[in-house]
C-alpha cells in the first residue's frame, strides 16, 4: 500500500468507527427515552406497560381534583369518558390546569393501576378533546365525534359556571 | 378616508413588491447566462424597491395595531384596546401572520444591504446573487399573500374589542427575540445565495469565500444572540426555571446555528487554504434548508407549543413545498456545478486544516442526532405508527458527550498551525494548559460544593481546557512586539473575534454545567408567615395581596429575603395574573440575578386558606449561560469589522490575485 492509500484507509476507518459509535448512541438514547402514548381507556385494556415512562392524557374529570391539607400531593381522574384513569402528583400544577381540560401526563403506572405522575402538562384548546386521545378512542372503536361533543359541553359548564380562577376579587 | 385605507394600501405594497421580487429573480439571472448588462442591471433597483413596498406594508399594519383597527381579523385577534403601546408594536409578529411579514421585510432588508454593499463585485455575480434573493422573496411574499394575509377584514361585524396578545408574549423578551432570531434565519438565506450563485457562475474561489465570510458571521451572530434571548425569555416567563428544554421549537433555531457554525469554519479553511469548497456550499445550502424547515416546524401546526398560532394545513403545505423546492433545486445545481477536479491541497494529520474537519464533522453529528431526535417522532405519527415524544434525556445523552469530544478539540484548534505541525510543538505549548485545567477542573466542584460531580468538572475543564491554550497564545503572539500592549494592538480584530467566540462557548458551558447540578429547586405551601430556607437564604412570605394591571388583574406576595442570620435583605413579588380579556392565568416570577447566581420564586396555584404552592430555586451561575452567547455573537461582529474584510471589497478581487494574498496571509 503507497502512503497516500493508507492515509485515505486511515480517513475511511475512521469515519465509518466515527458514524458507527453515533448511530450506535442514538439508537441506543433512542430507544431508552421514547415515551409512548396511552389514553385512559388503552390503560384499562392493559395496553400499557407497568412501571416505564409513558405518556398519558385525556380530560381532568369534574370535582376529581383533591390537594392534600399539608402538602403539595394532588391526585386527580383523568378520563377519556370512557374509562378513568387515578393520577397522583406532588408539585406545582400548570396555570392552564383546570377541570374539564386537556392534560397530559408523563410518568410511570404502577401495579395498583394507578398513574405516579413526573410531570403534569395542561393546555387550553378549543377543541377540549386532545388529539391522542381522539385517535386512542377510535382505535379502541368507539365514535371520537361522540366523546368529543360530551367534553365540549363539560368544558362549556364549567367555563360558565366560573371555575374560581386565580382568586376572588 | 385615508387612515381607513390603510389595510388596503399595505395589501396592495406586498402585490407590487411580490411582482418587483419576481422580476428581480428572472432578470438578473436571465441577464447573467445572457451576458446582458441591462438586464442584469434590474436587480438593484428592483431588490430596492421591494425592500420599500414591503416597509410600506409592514408600516402599515403597524399603524393599524397602534390605531386599534379592529376591523383586520389579525389586530382583533392579538391585540386589545388595554394592551400597552410596546406591547401593541411587537404584537405585530406576535402572531403567525405578521412573523411571516416582519420575515419578508427582514428578507428584503437584506437582499437590498447587499445590493449596496457588492459594489465592487463581478456584475455577474451580484446579479446572481440578486437573482436567487429575489426567488427567496417571491417564494415568501407569495407565501404571504395566498395563505396568511395579515390584512384581511373582519367586514360587516367588525369587534367591538380585541381578544388580546398572549399574555406569555406580553413582555421585553418577546419584543427582542424574534427579530433577532429572523435576522440570523434570514441572514443565511444571503449566504445561500451567494453559495447558489459562486456555483451557477463557477467562481467558487477564495474570493467567493471572502463574500461569504462576513455575511456569515453576522448572520450567525444575530441567530446567537436571537437563541440567547428565546432561551432567557422561557427562563423567567414559563415560569419554572429551565432554560433550554429540548423541545422542538428550540430545536429548529438550533439545528441551523450548528450548521452555521461548521459553515463558518469551513469557510474559514477555503479562504485561508483553498480547500473545503464544495463542503462550505453544502453546509450553506444546508443551513439555509435548515432554517427553512424551522420556519415549516414552527408555523405549520405540527408542533404545540406559543409558537405554533395557528393550525392551518395549507401553510404547513406550502412551506413544504418551499422547501422541497429549495432543496431539489440547489443540489440540483451542486451537482451539476460542484468543481469535479478536487482540489488538491493536502494537509498533515497534525494541523488545523484536520482540526477544523473534525471540528465540522462534530457538529454535523450533533446536527443529525438533534435532527433526528426532533423529526422522527413527527415521521412516525405521519406514518400512522403511534403517537411518541422523544423526551431530553435522548438529546442529553448524545449532545452532551460530544460536546465533551468538541472541547477537547477545540482546546488544540486555535494554537495549531495550518498545513502541519510537530506533535512535540503542540505538547509543549499545551501541557501546562491541560494540567492547570485538570487539576482546576478537578477541584473546583469540591471547593464549591464539598460534593465531587464528574459533570460539573467535566464542564470546568473543558472551558478552561477552551480559555488557558488561547490565553498562552495571546502571549505568545505579542512576545516580539516592543510592549505587552503594543503586541496585543497588533493582533488583528479577526483574530480577537475567534478569542472572543471560543471564550463565549466556555463562559456558555460553565453555566450549563454548573446550573444543571447545583440547581436547588424546592416546592413548599406558603402563607403569610411561612419562613423556608434554600440554599441559605430565608424566603418569609409576609403578606399575600392583590392588585390591578393596565389589562390584568394579579394576586401578588411579599416575599422578605435574608441572607444567612445578619445578611442583607430584601423584597421579592412574584405576582398569579389573571388577564382580562383571554381570561388566561400567568405566573409573573420574581428574580434577583447576580453574577454567581439567581434567586427565583414563582407562584404556583392557589391552594385556598390564604396559602399558594410556591416554587422557590437557587441557580447558581445560570446568567453565564446568556453571557456567553453574547459574548460568541460579539465575536462574530468583530470579525467582520476586520479590516481584512474592507481590503477585500476594495481591492475587487476577480480571481489569482487573492489566491497569494490568502496564502500570504496565512503564513503571516
Amino acid at each position: 500500500m503507497t502512503p497516500k492509500r493508507k492515509q485515505k484507509l486511515f480517513v475511511i476507518l475512521g469515519l465509518v468507527s466515527l458514524t458507527a459509535i453515533a448511530v450506535g448512541l442514538t439508537l441506543y438514547a433512542l430507544r431508552s427515552n421514547i415515551n409512548l402514548f396511552f389514553s385512559p381507556v388503552q390503560i384499562a385494556q392493559g395496553d400499557a406497560p407497568v412501571e416505564r415512562q409513558i405518556r398519558a392524557g385525556g380530560m381532568v374529570k369534574e370535582g376529581s381534583v383533591s390537594r392534600d391539607r399539608e402538602s403539595l400531593d394532588v391526585t386527580f381522574e383523568v378520563t377519556d369518558y370512557v374509562d378513568d384513569l387515578e393520577v397522583y402528583y406532588s408539585g406545582i400544577l400548570p396555570d392552564l390546569f383546570r377541570e374539564g381540560q386537556g392534560v397530559v401526563v408523563v410518568g410511570e403506572l404502577q401495579a395498583d393501576g394507578r398513574f405516579r405522575a413526573d410531570q403534569v402538562l395542561a393546555r387550553h384548546d378549543e377543541n377540549y378533546m386532545p388529539p391522542e386521545v381522539a385517535q386512542a378512542l377510535e382505535e379502541a372503536g368507539y365514535s371520537p365525534a361522540d366523546f368529543q361533543a360530551k367534553a365540549a359541553k363539560v368544558g362549556a359548564r364549567l367555563e360558565q359556571e366560573g371555575v374560581p380562577q386565580a382568586s376572588e376579587y | 378616508m385615508f387612515i381607513k385605507m390603510i389595510p388596503e394600501i399595505g395589501h396592495f405594497a406586498l402585490i407590487i413588491a411580490l411582482l418587483m421580487a419576481i422580476v428581480q429573480a428572472i432578470m438578473p439571472l436571465a441577464g447573467a447566462a445572457t451576458r446582458r448588462p441591462l438586464w442584469m442591471a434590474y436587480g438593484r433597483p428592483m431588490a430596492a424597491g421591494q425592500f420599500l413596498f414591503v416597509a410600506i406594508a409592514y408600516l402599515c399594519l403597524t399603524t393599524s395595531y397602534m390605531l386599534d383597527d379592529f376591523s383586520v381579523a389579525n389586530v382583533a385577534n392579538n391585540s386589545n384596546s388595554l394592551l400597552p403601546w410596546y406591547y401593541k408594536f411587537s404584537a405585530v409578529w406576535g402572531n403567525h401572520e405578521g412573523s411571516v411579514l416582519l420575515w419578508s421585510l427582514m428578507l428584503a432588508g437584506w437582499g437590498y444591504v447587499a445590493s449596496v454593499f457588492s459594489g465592487d463585485l463581478p456584475r455577474d455575480m451580484v446579479a446572481r446573487v440578486q437573482g436567487i434573493m429575489g426567488m427567496v422573496c417571491v417564494g415568501f411574499l407569495l407565501f404571504i399573500l395566498l395563505t396568511s394575509n395579515p390584512f384581511e377584514r373582519l367586514l360587516p361585524n367588525m369587534p367591538q374589542d380585541g381578544a388580546d396578545l398572549n399574555p406569555l408574549l406580553q413582555d421585553f423578551g418577546l419584543i427582542v427575540h424574534p427579530p433577532m432570531l429572523y435576522m440570523g434565519y434570514v441572514g443565511f438565506s444571503v449566504v445561500f445565495a451567494f453559495a447558489i450563485a459562486a456555483l451557477l457562475g463557477g467562481r467558487l474561489d477564495s474570493a467567493w469565500t471572502r463574500w461569504a465570510r462576513p455575511w456569515t458571521n453576522v448572520a450567525w451572530a444575530f441567530l446567537t444572540v436571537g437563541i440567547a434571548l428565546g432561551s432567557w425569555w422561557a427562563y423567567y416567563e414559563l415560569g419554572w426555571g429551565g432554560w433550554w428544554f429540548w423541545d422542538p421549537v428550540e430545536n429548529a433555531s438550533l439545528l441551523p446555528w450548528l450548521t452555521g457554525t461548521a459553515l463558518m469554519h469551513s469557510l474559514a479553511v477555503t479562504e485561508k487554504r483553498g480547500s473545503f469548497k464544495s463542503w462550505s456550499v453544502l453546509l450553506a445550502i444546508s443551513t439555509f434548508s435548515l432554517s427553512l424547515m424551522g420556519t415549516f416546524l414552527v408555523r405549520s401546526g405540527v408542533l404545540t407549543s406559543v409558537h405554533a398560532f395557528a393550525n392551518d394545513p395549507s401553510r404547513g403545505f406550502f412551506i413544504l413545498m418551499l422547501l422541497a423546492i429549495t432543496v431539489t433545486l440547489s443540489l440540483l445545481v451542486f451537482a451539476l456545478r460542484a468543481p469535479r477536479v478536487s482540489h488538491k491541497v493536502g494537509f498533515n494529520w497534525l494541523s488545523r486544516d484536520s482540526l477544523l474537519l473534525i471540528n465540522n464533522i462534530l457538529l454535523v453529528i450533533m446536527t443529525v442526532t438533534v435532527l433526528l431526535g426532533t423529526v422522527y417522532p413527527l415521521v412516525l405519527d405521519s406514518l400512522g405508527l403511534g403517537k411518541i415524544s422523544v423526551g431530553p434525556p435522548y438529546f442529553n445523552a448524545l449532545f452532551v458527550p460530544l460536546t465533551v469530544v468538541m472541547c477537547m478539540f477545540m482546546g488544540l484548534g486555535p494554537i495549531a498551525r495550518w498545513k502541519s505541525m510537530a506533535a512535540s510543538e503542540l505538547t509543549r505549548k499545551l501541557w501546562v494548559s491541560g494540567a492547570v485545567a485538570l487539576v482546576l477542573g478537578g477541584a473546583v466542584p469540591l471547593l464549591y460544593s464539598g460534593e465531587w460531580d464528574l459533570w460539573v468538572a467535566l464542564g470546568i475543564i473543558s472551558a478552561l481546557w477552551i480559555v488557558l491554550p488561547m490565553v498562552r497564545d495571546v502571549f505568545d503572539k505579542t512576545r516580539h512586539a516592543s510592549s505587552f500592549l503594543a503586541g496585543l494592538r497588533k493582533l488583528s480584530l479577526a483574530y480577537w473575534g475567534m478569542v472572543l467566540g471560543h471564550v463565549g462557548i466556555a463562559v456558555t458551558i460553565v453555566g450549563v454545567a454548573i446550573v444543571s447540578n447545583y440547581n436547588i429547586e424546592r416546592n413548599v405551601r406558603m402563607s403569610p408567615g411561612t419562613t423556608v430556607e434554600v440554599a441559605g437564604y430565608q424566603f418569609t412570605m409576609t403578606e399575600l395581596t392583590s392588585r390591578r394591571g393596565p389589562n390584568f388583574l394579579a394576586d401578588t406576595s411579599v416575599i422578605q429575603v435574608q441572607r444567612g442570620e445578619s445578611g442583607r435583605s430584601f423584597v421579592m413579588h412574584p405576582e398569579k395574573r389573571l388577564y382580562l380579556a383571554t381570561g388566561m392565568p400567568m405566573t409573573q416570577v420574581a428574580l434577583r440575578p447576580g453574577l454567581f447566581r439567581d434567586l427565583y420564586v414563582a407562584m404556583g396555584e392557589d391552594l385556598g386558606d390564604d396559602s399558594y404552592a410556591m416554587r422557590i430555586q437557587y441557580k447558581p451561575f445560570v446568567r453565564w449561560l446568556w453571557l456567553g452567547g453574547l459574548l460568541m455573537a460579539l465575536g462574530g461582529v468583530l470579525a467582520v469589522i476586520d479590516k481584512r474584510y474592507r481590503r477585500a471589497i476594495a481591492r475587487q478581487s476577480s480571481s489569482a490575485g487573492t489566491t497569494q494574498a490568502a496564502v500570504k496571509e496565512a503564513t503571516a
